[in-house]
């Protein structure tokens, strides 16, 4: 392999492995976030535990998101320097505003959260999560920007003298449509992920506890564990339809700026008027459009979701690829012809599953509700199976997501934007370091085998810390003023709440 | 406003804040074989940095986040080019950042054991790195006419930047100690003491040595002398006032060593921020940087939240300001590897 395919594998792996972390820490901080301010406001102590509970499983995971994300941020200099020099101008400003924004104060709060329950006032305290929650969030919208200019680049301009691209507006970026498609799209998905993580595990939970017979008389099962499913289920739901609502505005946006993507992700082989759905097509792995057959679909319902209008003219492949070739050209420096459309199995199967995964979460949040309903608490042993088989869809919805998402922007690394700034793009192929494959190769098989055994060690934990359950016990040890002034009066020489 | 020399400046004061905070948690890593006798002590030591260390690493990523916005040009030279270094730091950040948060997580020894190595081997190897890399900037890198690195990666442990990394972990052993001096009490705050004046004695002979070639053989310019001599007091102080007991001021002192290193380096390298062997193809604050645009939009940002990121920092570090002794350390609070199967499972 050259260099160019070491780079995009590597790129792709470290990438999803990060995004596994990712949406739920994005989700899971908020959620922990509203379930110490319900203690805060109630004093009841079931969410104490919740937040004691799904505190700890949010740090485990934190750990790894901040871990991969460093690789992140470090390999477009590394391994993309082309890239980089291309477009560091507009590309560098959101990563560094996300690091001074939002990843400062992450950190920072998430330490005073974690090692503060007895060094601050309770409200301050609780400040310290919501600070993180709002901080990972924000952090999203600034990689998103970063991410969305590489799909729709706006605010910028094609320097002839530097052969770089320079920014023109960082209004424009920071308001590209493509991000603020993209952005609702990702903190749903995210919500979505940790609601059903929450409520996954706490289905599996008040089914084990309701089949020991605690049940009945008010313990653990029916407060605790039936408040964490009822809480997750219902913000599934409406992460849910805020998925739906916010993936058809993006998908609409998509046939305007990147039909080429949308055309690979629906195998259009040909341009239709009333494009029909596909629901399941089979191809040719030779990844071009001849020898793909669709087996199944549903007339018009393309058109539809691209405009509203089920009768409206899409574009096929082929002919995005006769505009792209006399826009952008037919060859490239060596002289191979240039193919302007991703690998259509990929695009298509990848865009499928994202859809298909993401309604594992739908079946959970209903049974869940249905169950509980008026005070009850399940003891049925399928609930506690749809909790535990539930929890991974999400994820794997948005590894697919972005999958889709990335390759098909292939060719470009920055997709040409048909309807403003010309001139800004580039081919992924032209984005490459121009380094020795081995050093490439190398850091591949590194990061793999890495991120290999910690994800051993990340599931070992979150299994363990998720079988042991809420602390049957909590304690409320916020002290009165800031920097841990004594509740009692031996206090202050006390062990810590908290240590590592 | 000449925006280049404002961002270089920067971009600067960012490794300044990078290099004094990671520095000293670095240290107490690097420290955790020589003073931690026991798994309490060792406790004691990572539990000094727990609430910060994160905080401090965030320096890091906004100083390659503000290179890439504000010099893309050097940001890819320098991270493709040094490719080899970066990765293996990487990997050190990686499993130090799990040592941390995964190690009190199983209350087993082996576990502890195993992390305890991530996070000893997180702590040197960058700490040796960084200085190996900042050392192979100020001496100049063999680039071709595109700005790319084409010296290979064996030129880069050449004797002058081996001695770079040397002092870097010196440095950041004796800033360690210095701060456990500061933040621990009892029987591990003596020995955290002498070790700091050992180390201190060491990182001056080695920095000075490394500070006298630098100068004399790669910064052309008379001021940077003068930041020479500050490191050499700052030092000297370091030595002086941990002697004497006072540990508060042998941080300041030894914070102030580290800046001035920093300041060396890059008053060495200035108007070059990565000079070349062939000064033709050496990438100057001029000809790496990003438009005057860009530029103007980072300064306000960077003038809006840098200063609220060192309140909130400063912040951290009074609401932690208490001394720790082994006696503050609770109980393991880990689980046991498996679940006792004394409960009843579905």
């Amino acid at each position: 392999m050259d260099v160019l395919d070491l780079a995009r594998w590597q790129f792709g792996i470290t990438t999803v492995y990060h995004f596994i972390f990712v949406p739920l820490t994005i989700g899971l901080a908020p959620l922990v976030a509203i379930m110490q301010t319900v203690w805060v406001k109630t004093g009841d102590d079931k969410w104490l535990k919740l937040t004691k509970f799904f505190g700890k499983l949010l740090l485990i995971n934190f750990a790894l998101g901040v871990a991969t994300g460093i690789v992140q941020e470090f390999q477009f200099g590394m391994t993309w320097s082309e890239y980089s020099r291309f477009v560091g101008d507009i590309f560098g400003a959101p990563l560094a505003m996300e690091a001074l924004a939002a990843f400062f104060i992450e950190s920072t709060f998430l330490g005073l959260w974690i090692f503060g329950w007895d060094r601050l006032p309770k409200k301050i305290h609780l400040a310290m999560i919501w600070a993180v929650a709002v901080a990972v969030n924000l952090s999203a919208l600034f990689i998103l920007a970063a991410n969305s200019w590489m799909q729709h680049p706006v605010g910028a301009t094609f320097n002839e003298t530097t052969g770089r691209a320079g920014m023109t507006s960082i209004g424009d970026i920071l308001t590209n449509n493509t991000l603020w498609a993209a952005f609702p799209h990702t903190v749903t998905a995210s919500f979505l992920t940790a609601a059903t993580f929450v409520a996954g595990i706490s289905a599996w939970w008040m089914v084990k506890k309701a089949r020991t017979g605690v049940a009945k008389d008010g313990t653990t099962a029916k407060s605790v564990y039936r408040t964490g499913l009822r809480f997750g289920c219902w913000i599934m739901i409406i992460a849910g339809i805020g998925v739906i609502w916010s993936g058809d505005s993006q998908a609409k946006l998509m046939f305007q700026q990147q039909p080429m993507k949308m055309a690979a992700a629906e195998a259009l082989c040909h341009t239709e008027d009333g494009a029909a759905f596909s629901i399941l097509t089979i191809g040719d792995v030779n990844n071009d459009c001849e020898g793909v057959t669709r087996l199944i679909s549903v007339p018009g319902v393309t058109s539809f979701l691209a405009n509203g209008n089920f009768n409206s003219t899409l574009q096929g492949v082929p002919e995005l690829q006769a505009q792209y070739e006399q826009k952008y050209g037919y060859t490239d420096e060596a002289g191979n012809a240039i193919s302007y459309s991703p690998n259509l199995m990929v695009t298509y199967w990848s865009f499928r599953l994202m859809i298909g995964f993401a309604a594992g979460s739908v079946a959970l949040a209903l049974a869940g509700i249905w169950l509980t309903r008026k005070g009850r608490v399940s003891d049925n042993k399928w609930l506690a199976r749809l909790g535990i088989i539930a929890i991974p869809t999400p994820f794997l919805a948005s590894s697919f997501g972005w999958i889709f998402t990335e390759i098909g922007r292939q060719p470009w690394v920055v997709a040409p934007n048909p309807t403003g700034v010309d001139g800004v793009w580039l081919l992924t192929a032209r984005g490459v370091s121009p380094i020795a494959p081995w050093l490439v190769l190398t850091s591949m098989i590194v990061f793999t085998l890495l991120y290999g055994v910690l994800a051993v060690v990340w599931y070992k934990l979150m299994h363990r810390y998720t079988i042991e359950g809420a602390p049957e016990h909590v304690e409320d040890v916020s002290p009165t003023k800031i920097g841990g002034k004594p509740r009692t009066a031996d206090g202050d020489d006390g062990p810590l709440s908290f240590a590592y | 406003m000449d925006l280049p020399l404002i961002w270089f400046l920067l971009i600067a004061v960012l490794w300044i804040g990078y290099l004094v905070l990671e520095g000293f948690d670095f240290g107490v890593g690097m420290l955790i074989p020589i003073l931690g006798r026991n798994d309490k002590e060792r406790r004691v030591l990572i539990n000094t940095i727990g609430p910060v260390w994160d905080g401090n690493e965030v320096w890091l990523l906004t100083a390659g986040g503000a290179t890439f916005a504000a010099f893309p040009e050097w940001y890819a030279t320098l991270f493709s080019g040094f490719y080899l270094p970066l990765l293996l730091i990487l990997v050190a950040l990686i499993v130090r950042i799990c040592g941390f948060e995964y190690r009190g997580k199983i209350n087993d020894a082996k576990w502890t054991a195993w992390w305890d190595r991530a996070i000893i081997f997180g702590s040197w190897l960058p700490a040796v790195l960084w200085g190996v890399a900042f050392a192979n900037i100020v001496r100049g890198v063999n680039l071709d006419a595109n700005h790319n690195y084409v010296g290979g990666f064996f030129a880069l442990l050449n004797p002058f930047a081996l001695l770079g990394g040397v002092v870097t972990a010196l440095l950041f052993l004796m800033h360690g100690a210095v701060f456990l001096a500061l933040k621990v009490d009892g029987d591990l705050r003596v020995r955290a003491n002498r070790f700091a004046g050992k180390a201190a004695i060491a990182a001056t002979v080695a920095a000075g040595v490394w500070a006298v070639w630098a100068q004399a053989a790669f910064a052309n310019r008379a001021w940077t002398w003068a930041i020479v001599a500050v490191a050499a007091i700052s030092l000297l102080a370091v030595i002086f006032t941990n002697a004497k007991g006072r540990e508060g001021l042998a941080f300041i002192f030894s914070a102030v060593a580290i800046a001035a290193a920093v300041v060396l380096i890059f008053g060495a390298i200035f108007p070059n921020v990565m000079p070349a062997t062939n000064p033709d193809y050496s990438l100057t604050i001029r000809n790496a940087s990003s438009t005057d645009y860009t530029l103007t939009v980072m300064t306000w940002v960077a003038v809006a939240l840098v200063p609220i990121v060192l309140i909130y920092q400063s912040w951290t570090y009074w609401v932690f300001r208490k001394r720790l002794r082994t006696e503050h350390i609770p109980a393991p609070a880990g689980l046991s590897l498996t679940k006792q199967t004394s409960q009843a499972a579905v």
